[in-house]
């Protein structure tokens, strides 16, 4: 109890320092390295407050892509050599906004404390139903079945992000790749692991997407794997991006939300509601959602980590 | 001190510690880190709700679980739309602030000078 309580307090000061140090860093990219740094500790405490579904999906995602996009963005904001910004506001806001922010603190600090005995729950709901899923594992069971439309819209959401990214593009570049030319040594260390860690990493990407049905993992830390998996071989050189105008790509992105949709119209048919399962079959249906939109959250993430295009494109 | 407890707490200073950073840091990608910051104490108070809320044989009550993973992804998804609007916005103007061109001396700068 004492050894844990003093795990958990360490871990908890440790999050908020390298919190502060993020915050107060004067440089840019040490506060980004912080950031990485922050959503590895996230991902423990997640472990500690029993959700290794969270935790998984924190690292990969929280910690992993985020972090890989924020050094990215950092790197070339260093490298365009843009002039610096605005100062920084004066000692009146500055103490102003202090106060604020501690204020909020202090008020959620409270409610964590004074928060009712027992707890609200919904978790003998969830369990009561779980069987009717065919799932074993309680967070796929709601993401997949009893709140899928929130998955669903979420879905949209990162494409809907992509076209914002996208359209961010210069007039020239559009419809050309995103990112810019690789020119690493083609025998090189980066080479080499590019060559050697994407089939292990598909496999423990199938791995982690098999097992989300009775235990941690699930689509989207699959589909982190396999967008990483594929921004190693990019960056290495070994496989170029494909111009965004190109019909292959455009349909990789939608087939997973249109199957997701067809089938949540089917359940307004067949089980009365849209994304209702029929009885027996909710595993299956929930599978077969689960692989084209796992294909299409893959791409997804690796192309808004690259960036909207920034090459003229061909012909 | 339960564990939900101590990280309640350490939430309850991430959101505090990323709101002031977003108020206060004039640098926009420092704005979108410190944005992070924020979302990952909301995600924690989350995660304490359904470390508190464990029942039914689960050591957490899946509902809160859920909404965070969503939440998660969403927050990726609208960084890389916030950090591809920066570098375009450096790209246009070879500045890396929000602060329009126009208004370097400006009522803000008067405000609190």
């Amino acid at each position: 109890m004492t050894l844990t309580f003093a795990f958990d307090a360490i871990l908890a000061l440790a999050l908020v320092a390298v919190a502060a140090w993020t915050t107060a860093a004067r440089d840019m990219f040490a506060a980004v390295a912080g950031s990485v740094a922050f959503g590895l500790l996230m991902a423990l405490v997640w472990v500690r407050l029993a959700a290794p579904d969270v935790a998984l999906t924190e690292a990969a995602i929280g910690s992993g892509v985020t972090g890989g996009l924020l050094i990215a963005v950092g790197a070339r904001l260093r490298r365009n050599g843009a002039s610096p910004g605005a100062e920084p506001p004066g000692a009146i806001l500055r103490c102003t906004a202090a106060v604020v922010c501690g204020l909020v603190t202090v008020g959620l600090g409270a409610i964590v404390l004074l928060s009712p005995e027992p707890a609200p729950t919904l978790a003998p709901l969830a369990a009561r139903h779980l069987p009717q899923t065919g799932l074993g594992n309680p967070v796929t069971a709601v993401l997949m079945a009893y709140r899928a439309i929130d998955t669903l819209l979420e879905v949209v959401v990162l494409l809907l992000a992509l076209v914002g990214v996208w359209s961010l593009a210069p007039d020239r570049y559009w419809g050309g790749r995103p990112g810019m030319q690789q020119h690493e040594d083609p025998n090189g260390v980066l080479a080499f692991f590019a060559r050697l860690l994407p089939p292990i990493g598909i496999i423990v990407a199938i791995h982690l997407f098999w097992v989300g049905s009775v235990a941690p993992g699930g689509e989207f830390q699959s589909a982190t794997v396999v967008g990483a998996m594929w921004l190693l071989a990019m960056i290495a050189g070994l496989v170029d991006l494909p111009p965004i105008d190109r019909p292959g790509v455009r349909l990789g992105l939608v087939v997973g939300p249109v199957v997701f949709i067809v089938i949540g119209l089917a359940g307004t048919a067949l089980a009365g509601a849209f994304l209702a399962y029929p009885p027996g079959h909710a595993k299956l249906l929930i599978l077969v959602i689960e692989i084209p939109v796992t294909l299409s959250i893959a791409a997804t993430l690796g192309l808004l980590v690259v960036g909207p295009p920034q090459r003229m494109p061909p012909g | 001190m339960s564990a939900a407890t101590v990280f309640g707490l350490c939430a309850a200073a991430l959101v505090g510690l990323g709101l002031f950073g977003v108020l206060v840091d004039p640098h926009p990608l420092r704005k979108i880190v410190a944005f992070n910051l924020l979302g990952g104490g909301v995600f924690l108070i989350f995660g304490i709700t359904a470390r508190r809320g464990a029942a039914a044989g689960f050591a957490s009550d899946p509902v809160p679980q859920a909404l965070v993973i969503t939440g998660i992804v969403v927050a990726f998804a609208a960084t890389a739309l916030a950090a591809a609007l920066v570098l375009r916005l450096v790209d246009e103007t070879g500045r890396v602030t929000l602060r329009s061109a126009g208004s370097g001396g400006g009522p803000s700068n008067d405000a609190h000078s």
